[in-house]
């Protein structure tokens, strides 16, 4: 059974931003969502309210930017980009401000559904120029998330898990690497965020099937590193199969796409994620299996490479967390 | 650094200069050097705590905007000294006032009259709207809105470490029409950012027209204190004003000056444009000539010999 921990950023930004006064913490009406609370309760002095005013506050930081402070944003990851796109644009990603933007509820992590879901900002961030992306995937991600984005030189977007998070790797975040969880030779398996607890649980009954799998995990996007990748791709036989908490256009299904294209890489790629759709609201289970996001999925992108079934269940895969939609760990049910 | 002209003679020169540039090169941001020569001249020659200029009197050309590949990328607030705790910052917001403001350098004495000859040509760093690497200019501000935020930030960050200088923001009053302007006030004074300052050209004009047959914006100085701005009105001509409306007690509240402007003050054939008055482009001939010898004569200089 996997170790769930509870609420690993309150207390990674706490320890990383304590003692470091050149380390703001920024807030939009959404604190205790973001887990800060107790480091505004505790750090009032390293805290900034700036109420649900998000193209002010994104300027805001860029001038505290230019003062010399790392500001670290604390909202929902599509208050930051949607509406005050242009304000990112111009007071934090063309200056190349050290703002640290902490995007929680990425993709479909909550039932707030279409506005409160952060479905395309991988595709948005990777068209900014000098934006640097990193996507947190279990509880120990997390916990390193705030050292990882303080060593960028420029703005980064990082896409953060709250509440009960599972802890499934034991080293931190090195920006620029990719975690390589399997070396099977049959088919790669790209995953980020929570799509790779999914791959993870359909490791065992796939082996069962006979397959090879080479499965890498990535926690950053931008940069990338395109020859390490094309050496996994070069490394499998049959093709690569991507599945992302996104919309397939423009994140890690495309990322590998274009990778894949611009070395004439002529193997089959099958991406999973969002298929050009908006989600709606439910618990990320049920949304994860009817948006294709889940281990059952990936299942089916593997036999559409091979070209023959596995006869694969649910049943055969390790059991999928529930999450309790109203749990302590969340300040609100979203 | 203090220039030896007066303020007036400063606002005056400004004028000159944004007048001869436009009558050469057929149009340019004419009426935002009528409502906003004092202003700017005032903030220059007097008010502003500046240190002498870091970057050459000859501004070098577009060297790449910033990447991580450029790592010599600077912007253009050199020419308003160096970033000392002691100075004063300052933002031009409405990036589209660049002319006048390069114009302003240039009568202060902070950037040489070449400059101006390499504005809006391919390759200069002299833009036609104030980029971050122009001359006088720190951050972007092109679109309108942004730059009371980020002068917010940046007065609230030095605030926290202390430093004496104050944080200005030269703005127009057409951007009080961006829901972005308010919530700027409104964060300014709920942290207390009383370092923060800015003077507003209500010259009530705007790309369209007259504003109040754009969108009407009502009692601007009865908005910026309801958003908790300590605001003074005063006439945007009247250079003594200024002196005084600066001394306003602001404790724990940014102070906003409005400046109301007359939008062809010291040229009034200009009057002819309005309400197109945003970028003043010559429609013929006849009216180039027309506006080049009654300007001149306003502003006390030989009419602009642009035929060659």
């Amino acid at each position: 059974m996997v170790e769930m921990v509870s609420r690993p950023y309150a207390s990674a930004f706490e320890k990383f931003a304590v003692g470091k006064p050149e380390i703001l913490c920024l807030s939009a009406d959404l604190t205790s969502s973001c887990e800060v609370d107790g480091f505004r309760d505790r750090h009032p002095d390293q805290f900034l309210s700036l109420g649900m005013a998000e193209q002010n506050m994104m300027s805001f930081a860029g001038g505290l930017g230019l003062a010399g402070f790392r500001p670290f944003i604390h909202t929902f990851g599509v208050f930051m980009y949607r509406r005050p796109y242009d304000q990112l644009m111009a007071s934090i990603a063309y200056p190349r401000r050290k703002v640290r933007l902490m995007g929680f509820l990425p993709g479909i992590t909550t039932p707030g559904g279409m506005t409160h879901q952060s479905i395309e900002d991988i595709s948005v961030m990777r068209s900014i120029p000098n934006m640097t992306i990193l996507e947190t995937g279990d509880a120990t991600e997390v916990e390193s998330i705030c050292e990882a984005a303080d060593s960028i030189d420029g703005p980064v977007w990082c896409r953060v898990l709250r509440g009960s998070v599972p802890r499934l790797f034991d080293t931190p975040i090195k920006v620029g690497e990719m975690r390589v969880l399997s070396e099977g030779d049959d088919i790669l398996v790209v995953t980020s965020g929570i799509t790779t607890e999914e791959a993870m649980r359909a490791r065992s009954a796939l082996k069962e099937a006979g397959l090879s799998i080479r499965h890498i995990h990535l926690h950053t996007i931008k940069p990338f590193d395109h020859k390490q990748l094309l050496d996994h791709i070069g490394s499998v036989k049959h093709g690569v199969v991507t599945i992302e908490n996104h919309v397939t256009e423009g994140g890690v299904g495309s990322l590998v796409a274009e990778t894949m294209a611009d070395a004439g890489v002529g193997k089959r790629l099958v991406r999973l994620g969002l298929k050009d759709t908006y989600a709606h609201g439910g618990s990320r289970a049920y949304l994860m299996r009817y948006y294709g996001l889940d281990a059952l999925a990936l299942v089916g992108g593997i036999e559409d490479i091979m070209g023959q079934k596995f006869g694969i269940t649910e049943e055969d895969m390790e059991a999928a967390r529930v999450d309790d939609v109203h749990s302590l760990v969340k300040a609100e049910a979203l | 650094m203090r220039n030896k002209k007066t303020s007036e003679e400063v606002a005056l020169g400004i004028r000159r200069r944004v007048f001869e540039h436009s009558m050469r090169n057929n149009g340019g941001y004419l009426s935002q050097a009528c409502s906003a020569g004092e202003q700017l001249a005032w903030l220059y020659n007097e008010e502003l705590k500046l240190g002498d200029p870091t970057l050459p009197m000859i501004p070098k050309p577009f060297e790449g905007v910033p990447s991580a590949d450029n790592p010599n990328y600077h912007t253009g607030a050199g020419y308003n000294g160096p970033f000392e705790p002691q100075y004063d910052r300052l933002f031009i917001a409405p990036a589209h006032y660049a002319l006048v403001a390069y114009a302003t350098l240039i009568e202060v004495g902070r950037m040489a009259p070449e400059g101006l000859e390499m504005f809006n040509k391919d390759g200069s760093s002299v833009e036609m709207i104030g980029a971050e690497h122009s001359p006088g200019m720190e951050v972007h501000n092109g679109t309108l809105g942004i730059g009371l935020s980020t002068g917010a930030g940046l007065a609230y960050g030095r605030k926290l470490k202390g430093e004496p200088g104050r944080t200005w923001v030269y703005m127009s009053d057409g951007e009080v029409q961006e829901g972005q302007t308010w919530e700027a006030v409104q964060g300014a004074s709920f942290h207390g950012i009383d370092n923060l300052y800015a003077i507003m050209d209500v010259n009530r004009q705007q790309c369209d027209g007259a504003m109040d047959s754009v969108m009407e914006v009502g009692d601007l100085k009865a908005k910026f204190q309801n958003f908790g701005a300590v605001c003074v009105d005063i006439d945007g001509h009247d250079i003594n004003a200024m002196r005084d409306a600066v001394n306003e007690p602001h404790d724990g509240k940014p102070l906003i000056i409005l400046a109301n402007t007359n939008p062809f003050h010291s040229m009034p054939i200009l009057e002819e444009r309005f309400p197109r008055l945003h970028y003043v482009r010559f429609k013929s001939e006849d009216e180039r000539s027309r506006m080049n010898v009654s300007i001149a004569k306003d502003l006390g200089v030989e009419p602009v010999d642009y035929s060659h």
